[in-house]
């Protein structure tokens, strides 16, 4: 695409996507953090999580302002109002994923005196790899301006949402199995759910790339891979 | 659960040149076919095909050079008036090829009735510059003409502003008002469609907004177009805008859809500030 021929509108085109790319990093390390401090039970990682997130925050600020100044100043229309929505939604999409991730790590502090199986962390592991992928993939999507990409990603969340109700009829079952397990399953459960959303968190972000390319929005609903709000205790 | 993948269906995008056939609910006032037009032997206009639709307000735009401003004036024939000059193709009106020779061109400019970029009130009152252009056409008794000229300043949006002084000059008037003036002497003709050649490139900002409001009150009963440099204007006040460069028609279609997914990669580039 050629340039503008006022060039300060690309430099601040640019640098919301560099904002962007930016945040995204911060939200794909705050994941993985949140995941390593609630499995290895470290306060301290979760600490870094939680200024990790504030880290996010401010950055959010900084692009809702220059987003604003920059329609008051040049009035952009087509692919680069479509830029500024699409980056506008973005970031608070990841600010979003921000929040659940660090919630997830906050939740280590609460199990940190438990003592559980390893292979209890093996379901939300998965989970959080495929999300980490998926976040990643969202990114580069919306980098490379690859609307199939961002499609993958948006097919591909129901895997996630499988893995989640997979993972809540294995954590009931421990739940059953032994009640002294209750305490750390529900905290499991809680972070099972953040990922769920932090996957849905990043179909809006493969959605608006779609629309960011591609001047329309995608016209059907999303697979869904999984509704526990049916399943009921002793039901199969 | 069974899931299976299911297919995205995608809208149909709205395509450049689909308006050419006309939707529901729209009336064409103005149906412009193959059009070409010669300055000379230098063809400026390029197989041109577009409709003008009743009661909508349709922008040209492009940049200089593109035949915005050759295409507005072949609408009324303006180009008459320069030797050499020739248009080719047609332009219907009312059932009528205004190219045609036989046409009447008092009574086409009368119809279709067109606003400059610098306003060009007559050196009379404010009342004649009115009036003048009703009398070439009928002649009415002096309380009709009244009532024709008030009624035509009230379109205009002039009437509150000179209602006092219609015997001082159509000069004395402020440039947007001057701009006014001339709408309000297109609009006691009887005119059915206006043609704006930048009507606001002359004016500051506040008279800019109060012509555009006017544009958009007075398209309930005009056909309206509008050549403007001005895109966020093109934006504001038109329901249609058509792309043109180097002659060519590069887009037309509804404003809304131009302004956000435009199809042609050159109206991107043009409205979005990258041309060249």
């Amino acid at each position: 695409m050629n340039d503008h021929t006022v060039k300060a509108f690309d430099s601040e085109l640019q640098l919301l996507d560099k904002k962007i790319a930016h945040m995204g990093g911060i939200a794909e390390k705050l994941l993985a953090q949140g995941f390593d401090a609630l499995s290895r039970r470290d306060p301290q990682m979760a600490e870094a999580a939680v200024a990790s997130d504030r880290v996010i925050d401010t950055i959010e600020r900084e692009v809702q302002e220059q987003a604003v100044l920059l329609i008051a100043r040049r009035q952009p229309v087509a692919r680069d109002l479509r830029q500024v929505m699409t980056v506008l939604k973005i970031t608070g999409d990841l600010e979003r994923i921000g929040d659940l991730a660090k919630n997830i790590a906050k939740r280590a502090t609460a199990i940190s005196g438990e003592n559980h199986p390893k292979s209890l962390m093996v379901g939300l592991r998965h989970m959080t790899e495929l999300a980490l992928s998926q976040l990643k993939d969202v990114l580069d999507a919306y980098i490379e301006r690859d609307a199939d990409k961002a499609l993958t990603v948006w097919r591909n969340d129901e895997k996630i949402d499988a893995m989640y109700n997979s993972l809540f009829r294995e954590l009931l079952t421990y739940m059953m199995e032994d009640p002294r397990n209750i305490g750390l399953c529900t905290h499991l459960l809680f972070g099972a759910k953040n990922i769920e959303r932090i996957g849905d968190h990043t179909t809006n972000i493969a959605e608006n790339i779609y629309y960011l390319v591609h001047g329309r929005t995608l016209a059907e609903d999303r697979p869904k891979g999984a509704d526990t709000s049916l399943v009921l205790l002793g039901k199969d | 659960m069974n899931v299976a993948a299911r297919t995205i269906s995608e809208p149909a995008p709205v395509l450049a040149g689909q308006s050419l056939v006309p939707a529901a609910g729209l009336e064409e006032e103005v149906a412009i076919r193959r059009l070409n037009f010669f300055y000379g032997q230098s063809r400026a206009l390029k197989d041109i095909s577009l409709s003008l639709y009743k009661n909508k307000v349709t922008a040209f735009i492009g940049p200089s050079g593109c035949g915005k401003s050759t295409l507005l004036r072949v609408l009324n024939r303006m180009y008459d008036l320069y030797p050499g000059q020739r248009a080719e193709g047609e332009v219907l009106f009312s059932g009528e090829n205004i190219l045609d020779r036989g046409v009447d061109l008092n009574q086409l400019r009368a119809r279709i009735g067109m606003v400059f970029q610098k306003p060009t009130p007559f050196p009379m009152s404010i009342y004649d510059n009115i009036a003048f252009g009703v009398r070439l056409y009928e002649s009415l008794p002096k309380s009709e003409l009244d009532g024709r000229v008030e009624d035509a300043l009230r379109r205009g949006a002039l009437w509150d502003e000179v209602k006092e002084k219609l015997n001082a000059s159509g000069t004395s008037l402020s440039g947007g008002q001057q701009q006014r003036l001339c709408i309000a002497r297109t609009i006691a003709v009887k005119s059915e469609v206006i043609l704006f050649d930048e009507p606001c490139s002359a004016l500051d900002p506040i008279s800019t907004a109060r012509i555009e409001e006017l544009i958009d009150e007075l398209k309930s009963t005009y056909t309206i177009v509008i050549v403007t440099h001005n895109m966020q204007q093109a934006a504001r006040v038109s329901d249609f805008t058509a792309f043109m460069y180097l002659g060519e028609l590069i887009e037309f279609g509804v404003t809304t859809d131009m302004f956000t997914s435009p199809v042609q990669q050159r109206t991107q580039d043009y409205i979005t500030g990258r041309f060249g």
